[in-house]
């Protein structure tokens, strides 16, 4: 799922210091996981920011509502009729969701509520962490399963560097060596004698270095 | 026993404090309530295993964020009790009517009335 | 067997001499003196000398630019270059100014990580690893081609080396992450500074069940402790570094205005030692801001002075 982290509320504040209407938009899919975003989240800033503005005299109808996606046009569609009602949106989806619903309407301003981290998944309650960067040449065969794109802090594709320490990172004694992972990885397949391949040099064409990216699918068209 | 507590404390009785969000937290200063307390069952003995460790989370979360809204987050607490210990449930009623008096009134009932008294001439009158 | 390239440093290691290496850190400003009176204090004790490419993450003159100073006082240096700040396009780029200065000795490596440096919140490349910077450069070399497949003019000439730590974890690969480093056509190795003789014995062993010390030339790296403090601080904050208890004891016991001569005393017994290692080619010197001790660790170790070629 994509994680994200809820914005420090001065951050919201700020940027809806004019309003004089507001939607808190959620989104009811990973931003509700990763509880950054979900209905929870609507509530609980939207209650906040109804406190902050009536401590500034400030008359602002906040407006509070949760789309099944907001990353899907037609979810979005449902906003319709009451969009206008309100002089803009802060929306708690991640940035896809973000972008989507200021696509669909584009004369209201969309202000972030929440940063987005990364793809990742639920370690913990509490604990997201980071599996995938998305590069568009997926190469986990080769390594155990483990990514060293999003898992090492140099996406050293023939790690590990001389940094590595009981199996951590070098960055820090919190993050585990990607390679020391992959190398405990292979053991466990058997198959240690392929570390020892060199990985070919990578194509970057597929990742956010090419440009924005785009799948394209014929057979599935209209 | 029939102990005396402060008059200003309103009860509201939920199945275990694991159920009280922060939301509901929240929702009472909203609403004017000076402070709000959450009184759970003591540690390591919550009928639902971690209800009241979960209360606890949800108490520090809404400190946090009333503190950064400047209502203050002095105003609400979490306190563990036994049920039948009626004494420390008045102590607990006491020292949250103290801590409520000497933060003063929530800013909201104030902000509210001021709002009412002068309504802001430029509020656009779709919403009324 | 006959040199690849012209550099000085290969033709002493296939003469079977074993050579001497130091390193210089640029400054950090731009003024050339600094770097020309470093390579004054040591240059009749070493055969090469490398220049670090913005060690640590702190932002210094560019290791290019200091080699060919070295290169106009007509000494041997070796470029270092890591793969942390520059795309495949920049590092072929620095490859061929490098070689049209005549500079022989490339060292490829991966780079500390910014968060160690003055610019924590930049960015990072990494587009190749310090591997595949091997790979690139020898075929540069060997096919007089860019990565991209077209020809170069006047193709560089480098003799292509690489870093080894044989104490970083886990210590099983060690030997293999070597191996691959000579498969992926690295010609010298300079080690990370060796504390713990007896690990890099046996990591040495492993290098020898498998050949490679007749593959690759093996420098092995040194650096003189300047005090207990320092000591202290390599064994607990530089990460892949194996400073022994006995070293740190040693030094921690030794009074503090004679703890720099026990740091170079222990820098000339670890290579007394490392000299009966088999499959030792030379030493790299590293001695941090501390150049001016490097001829005396020279001349105590033996080695000088420094063969002459002709």
């Amino acid at each position: 799922m994509i994680v994200a982290e809820r914005k420090p509320i001065e951050e919201i504040i700020e940027q809806v210091k004019d309003v004089r209407s507001l939607l808190v938009l959620g989104c009811n899919e990973c931003v509700t996981v990763c509880e950054a975003g979900g209905k929870k989240e609507v509530g609980v800033l939207a209650s906040a920011l109804r406190m902050v503005f009536l401590q500034q005299a400030r008359e602002v109808n906040v407006g509070e509502r949760t789309l099944e996606r907001q990353c899907d046009t037609e979810y979005l569609e449902e906003l319709r009729d009451a969009i206008d009602q309100y002089d803009a949106v802060v929306s708690l989806a991640c940035g896809v969701g973000i972008q989507f619903t200021a696509e669909k309407y584009p004369s209201k301003p969309v202000y972030p509520g929440v940063n987005t981290s990364f793809m990742g998944a639920t370690q913990e309650r509490g604990v997201w962490v980071e599996r995938c960067q998305g590069c568009g040449g997926c190469i986990l065969a080769r390594t155990g399963a483990v990514c060293p794109v999003a898992r090492c802090a140099k996406r050293l594709f023939n790690g590990p560097c001389g940094g590595s320490t009981d199996g951590k990172c070098e960055i820090s004694k919190d993050v585990d060596c990607a390679w020391q992972l992959i190398i405990n990885r292979l053991k466990a397949l058997n198959r240690l004698q392929d570390y020892e391949t060199l990985a070919p040099i990578k194509d970057w064409s597929t990742d956010r270095a090419g440009g924005p990216r785009k799948v394209v699918r014929e057979d599935l068209r209209s | 026993m029939r102990l005396n507590y402060p008059s200003s404390v309103r009860i509201i009785r939920v199945p275990c404090t694991g159920k009280v969000d922060v939301l509901h937290l929240l929702r009472c200063f909203e609403r004017g309530a000076d402070g709000v307390y959450v009184v759970g069952c003591r540690e390591g003995d919550c009928h639902y295993q971690n209800g009241n460790f979960r209360a606890k989370k949800r108490v520090e979360q809404a400190q946090q964020l009333l503190d950064r809204i400047g209502i203050g987050g002095s105003r609400i607490r979490m306190c563990n009790l036994s049920s039948s210990d009626a004494p420390l449930f008045v102590r607990f009623a006491e020292e949250m009517h103290a801590a409520v008096m000497s933060a003063g009134p929530n800013p909201i009932r104030g902000a509210r009335a001021a709002m009412k008294a002068a309504p802001d001439a430029s509020s656009p009158a779709a919403h009324p | 067997m006959n040199p690849n390239t012209p550099s000085k440093l290969e033709k002493i290691l296939r003469a079977g001499h074993l050579a001497v290496t130091s390193e210089c850190g640029p400054p950090r400003g731009s003024d050339a003196a600094h770097i020309v009176h470093k390579a004054e204090l040591i240059k009749n004790h070493v055969d090469a000398i490398n220049i670090t490419d913005n060690q640590t993450s702190v932002c210094r003159l560019c290791s290019l630019a200091a080699c060919i100073r070295l290169k106009l006082m007509g000494l041997e240096p070796v470029l270092q270059m890591v793969v942390r700040d520059r795309n495949r396009i920049a590092l072929q780029s620095d490859i061929l100014g490098a070689a049209s200065f005549d500079i022989h000795n490339v060292l490829c490596l991966s780079g500390d990580h910014q968060r160690f440096g003055d610019s924590a919140q930049g960015q990072n490349v990494f587009d190749l690893d310090s591997m595949q910077l091997i790979q690139t450069v020898r075929r540069m070399r060997d096919e007089g081609k860019f990565l991209g497949g077209d020809a170069i003019g006047r193709p560089p000439r480098m003799f292509v080396g690489a870093a080894a730590n044989p104490f970083a974890d886990p210590f099983e690969i060690r030997v293999p992450r070597l191996a691959k480093k000579a498969a992926a056509g690295a010609e010298f190795i300079q080690t990370q500074c060796i504390y713990n003789i007896e690990k890099f014995e046996r990591w040495m062993e492993g290098v020898r069940e498998r050949g490679l010390h007749e593959r690759v030339f093996i420098l092995a790296g040194v650096t003189p402790l300047k005090s207990a403090g320092m000591a202290r601080y390599m064994k607990t904050k530089v990460p892949g570094m194996d400073v022994p208890d006995e070293v740190v004891k040693r030094m921690a016991g030794t009074p503090k205005d004679k703890q720099a001569e026990e740091g170079i005393t222990i820098c000339v017994e670890s290579i007394q030692r490392l000299k009966d290692v088999k499959g030792v080619a030379g030493f790299h010197i590293m001695a941090i801001e501390w150049e001016e001790r490097v001829p005396g660790i020279v001349e105590r170790a033996g080695l000088y002075p420094r063969p002459a070629l002709n």
